[in-house]
C-alpha cells in the first residue's frame, strides 16, 4: 500500500500546527518521523490514521483519499493503558480488532494466535491487561494491530512509556514483525537514535508549525542489531545529522 | 507474570530471632482475620446504649434492643422445617414487598440506563434534560403517592410506580455521568479499530461506564427500599410497610421495631449483594 501525502496541513483555530507537507511512502518502507516537541509529528500521524480531519491537502492510500480510519491501517498508541481495554482479556482485545472485518471464527483464532506468538506472548490470551507489565501490554497493543493484518502500521511514540531495556526489545520486535508481515511502517518518535536504528528513511520536522526539514535515507545494512549497528561509524554520522537538524533546525537544509 | 524473588534473602541472624519471625506471621494473620469484626464495635456500642437507655427510662415507644431482638426471632422465624425456617408472617409480607421492589427497580434500571446512555452521548441532550431531571429528583416520593393512588387505585402498581419513579433519576444521572466520562483514549482507540456502533456501545462505552452505572444501581436500590415501605403505608393489604403501619396503629411497638430491624437487614443484604456484583464485574479497576 502506497501512502501519498499531498500538501497536508492542519491548524487549530488560527494556530497552524502543521505546515503543508508532501511525501510519498512506498510499500514495505519503514519511515521514522522525528522532530522537537510540539512540532506536529503526532498530528501528522493522526491525520494519516484518519483520526483527525485534514485541514488542507489530503492523504491518499493507493490513490484512494483517506476520510476517516481506513481499512488496512492499524495504529499503535503511546499510552497502552488508554489503548487496551482493561475489562477484556487479551484474546477479546485482539478479537475486537477484527470486528469490522468479521472473519470466520477459525480464521480469527488463527490470527490471534499468530499475532501473540509473533510478539512473544503465546500464553497471554486468557490474561487481563492489568495482569501484565508495561512492556507486555505494549506488545499486546502491537499484537492487536497485527490481528487486522494491516498493510500499514502507524506507531505514535510507542516506546516512550517503557523503560530503556524493554524499549530495545520492542524495537527489535518491530523490525522482526516488519519482515514477517511485510507491512509499511510509519513510526513517530522523539528519540533520534531510535529513528536511525529502525528506519529506512527519516523525516525530520521543524518546530511548530512542522514542515519537512529533511528526508534522510538511512543506508545502514540489514539486519539491524542493537550492538552491531550502533557501533558502525555510519550510524554515528546519520545520528549526528538528525540530531543536528532536530536540535538546531535553523541550520537545516531546505527540503 | 510479575517476577518474584525466589527464596529468602541470606542473612546472619541469631536463632532467637528466627522464632520471632515465625510468631509474627501468626499474629498478623490473626489480626487480619479479626479485622472485619473490628468495624462492628461502633454498632455494638450503639446497641448497648440503646439497651441501657431504654431500660433506664422505659417507654412504650422504644423497647430495649433485647426485647426487639427476641421478638425478631419470634416474628420472622419458625421451627417448621419446610418453609426455610421462615414464619408465616414473614411469608405473608416479605415476598409481596420484595416482588414490588424487584419490579419497580428493574423497570427503573432498564429505563434509567437507556435514558442515561442517550444523555451521556450528547451534551446538548444533557443540558436540555438537566433542569427537568433535577425537578423530578427534588420531588419526594411521598408527595407523589396521592397522585399515584388517584391514577392506579389501590393496587400493586402504586408501589411499583413509586419505586420506579424514585429510582430512575438516580440511575439515569449516574449512567449519564459514566457514559459522558468515558476515557477519550478508549474512544479514540475504538475509532481507530473502526468498531461498528453496536460494538462501540456494548464492548466499550457500557463497560467503561460500568463503575458509575453500578454505583447508581446500588444507591437507587437503597432508595427503592425506602419507597417500597412508604408506598405500603397506605392503602395496601399486605407487605412490610403495611405491617409496620398496622403495628403502629395498634400500639404493638416491639413488633413494629422488629419489622424495622428486618427492613434494615434487607437493606444491608441488598447492598452487600450489589457490592459483590460490583467487585466481580469491576475486577479490571484493580489495575495491579
Amino acid at each position: 500500500m502506497e501512502i501519498t501525502i499531498e500538501r497536508l496541513a492542519k491548524r487549530y483555530g488560527d494556530r497552524p500546527a502543521l505546515d503543508p507537507i508532501s511525501a510519498r511512502i512506498g510499500q514495505g518502507e519503514f519511515v521514522a518521523v522525528v522532530g522537537p516537541s510540539g512540532c506536529g509529528k503526532s498530528t501528522l500521524l493522526m491525520l494519516l490514521a484518519g483520526l483527525l480531519p485534514a485541514g488542507e491537502g489530503r492523504v491518499l492510500l493507493d490513490d484512494a483519499p483517506v476520510d476517516g480510519p481506513p481499512a488496512g491501517v492499524s495504529v499503535v498508541f503511546q499510552d497502552y493503558a488508554r489503548s487496551l481495554f482493561p475489562w477484556l482479556t487479551v484474546r477479546r482485545n485482539l478479537a475486537l480488532a477484527a470486528v469490522a472485518e468479521r472473519p470466520a471464527k477459525a480464521e480469527l483464532e488463527h490470527r490471534i494466535e499468530r499475532a501473540l506468538r509473533s510478539v512473544g506472548l503465546p500464553d497471554a490470551a486468557a490474561r487481563f491487561p492489568w495482569q501484565l507489565s508495561g512492556g507486555q501490554q505494549q506488545r499486546v497493543a502491537i499484537a492487536r494491530a497485527l490481528v487486522a493484518e494491516p498493510r500499514v502500521l502507524l506507531m505514535d511514540e510507542p516506546f516512550a512509556a517503557v523503560d530503556a531495556q524493554t524499549r530495545a526489545d520492542l524495537q527489535d520486535l518491530v523490525l522482526r514483525l516488519r519482515e514477517e508481515y511485510g507491512v509499511t511502517i510509519v513510526l513517530v518518535t522523539h528519540d533520534v537514535d531510535e529513528s536511525v536504528y529502525l528506519a529506512d528513511r527519516v523525516l525530520v520536522l521543524s518546530p511548530a508549525p512542522g514542515r519537512v526539514l529533511r528526508d534522510l535515507v538511512v543506508d545502514l545494512p540489514a539486519p539491524r542489531g542493537q550492538l552491531v549497528t550502533k557501533a558502525l561509524p555510519r550510524f554515528a554520522e546519520l545520528r549526528a545529522e538528525v540530531f543536528r537538524l532536530v536540535m538546531r533546525p535553523v541550520d537545516g537544509a531546505a527540503p | 507474570m510479575a517476577e518474584r524473588r525466589s527464596g529468602a534473602p541470606a542473612s546472619t541472624v541469631e536463632p532467637g530471632a528466627a522464632a520471632e519471625r515465625d510468631a509474627r506471621p501468626v499474629a498478623v494473620r490473626l489480626r487480619r482475620a479479626l479485622r472485619p469484626l473490628a468495624s462492628l464495635w461502633l454498632l455494638a456500642a450503639l446497641l448497648l446504649v440503646w439497651e441501657l437507655a431504654a431500660r433506664a427510662d422505659p417507654s412504650p415507644f422504644l423497647p430495649p434492643f433485647s426485647v426487639v431482638a427476641a421478638r425478631f426471632g419470634e416474628d420472622w422465624f419458625a421451627p417448621a422445617p419446610g418453609t426455610l425456617f421462615l414464619s408465616e408472617r414473614f411469608l405473608d409480607a416479605v415476598p409481596v414487598s420484595l416482588s414490588r421492589l424487584a419490579r419497580g427497580w428493574a423497570l427503573a434500571a432498564v429505563l434509567g440506563i437507556a435514558i442515561g446512555v442517550l444523555l451521556g452521548r450528547s451534551r446538548v441532550a444533557r443540558a436540555l434534560a438537566s433542569p427537568v431531571i433535577r425537578f423530578w429528583m427534588s420531588v419526594p416520593g411521598v408527595a407523589v403517592l396521592p397522585i399515584a393512588l388517584q391514577f392506579f387505585g389501590v393496587s400493586d402498581a402504586v408501589s411499583v410506580f413509586l419505586i420506579a419513579f424514585g429510582s430512575v433519576w438516580i440511575i439515569a444521572t449516574h449512567t449519564a455521568d459514566g457514559v459522558a466520562g468515558v476515557d477519550p483514549g478508549w474512544l479514540r482507540t475504538a475509532r481507530s479499530l473502526r468498531l461498528p456502533r453496536s460494538a462501540l456501545l456494548l464492548r466499550v462505552v457500557l463497560p467503561a461506564a460500568a463503575p458509575s452505572i453500578l454505583a447508581g444501581l446500588r444507591v437507587s436500590l437503597g432508595f427503592g427500599l425506602v419507597l417500597m415501605i412508604v408506598a405500603e403505608l397506605y392503602a395496601t393489604t399486605a407487605g412490610l410497610g403495611h405491617d409496620i403501619a398496622r403495628y403502629q396503629q395498634t400500639f404493638r411497638y416491639p413488633e413494629m421495631w422488629s419489622a424495622f430491624l428486618l427492613v434494615a437487614l434487607l437493606g444491608i443484604a441488598f447492598n452487600s449483594a450489589v457490592d459483590l456484583v460490583e467487585r466481580r464485574v469491576l475486577r479490571w479497576r484493580r489495575r495491579g
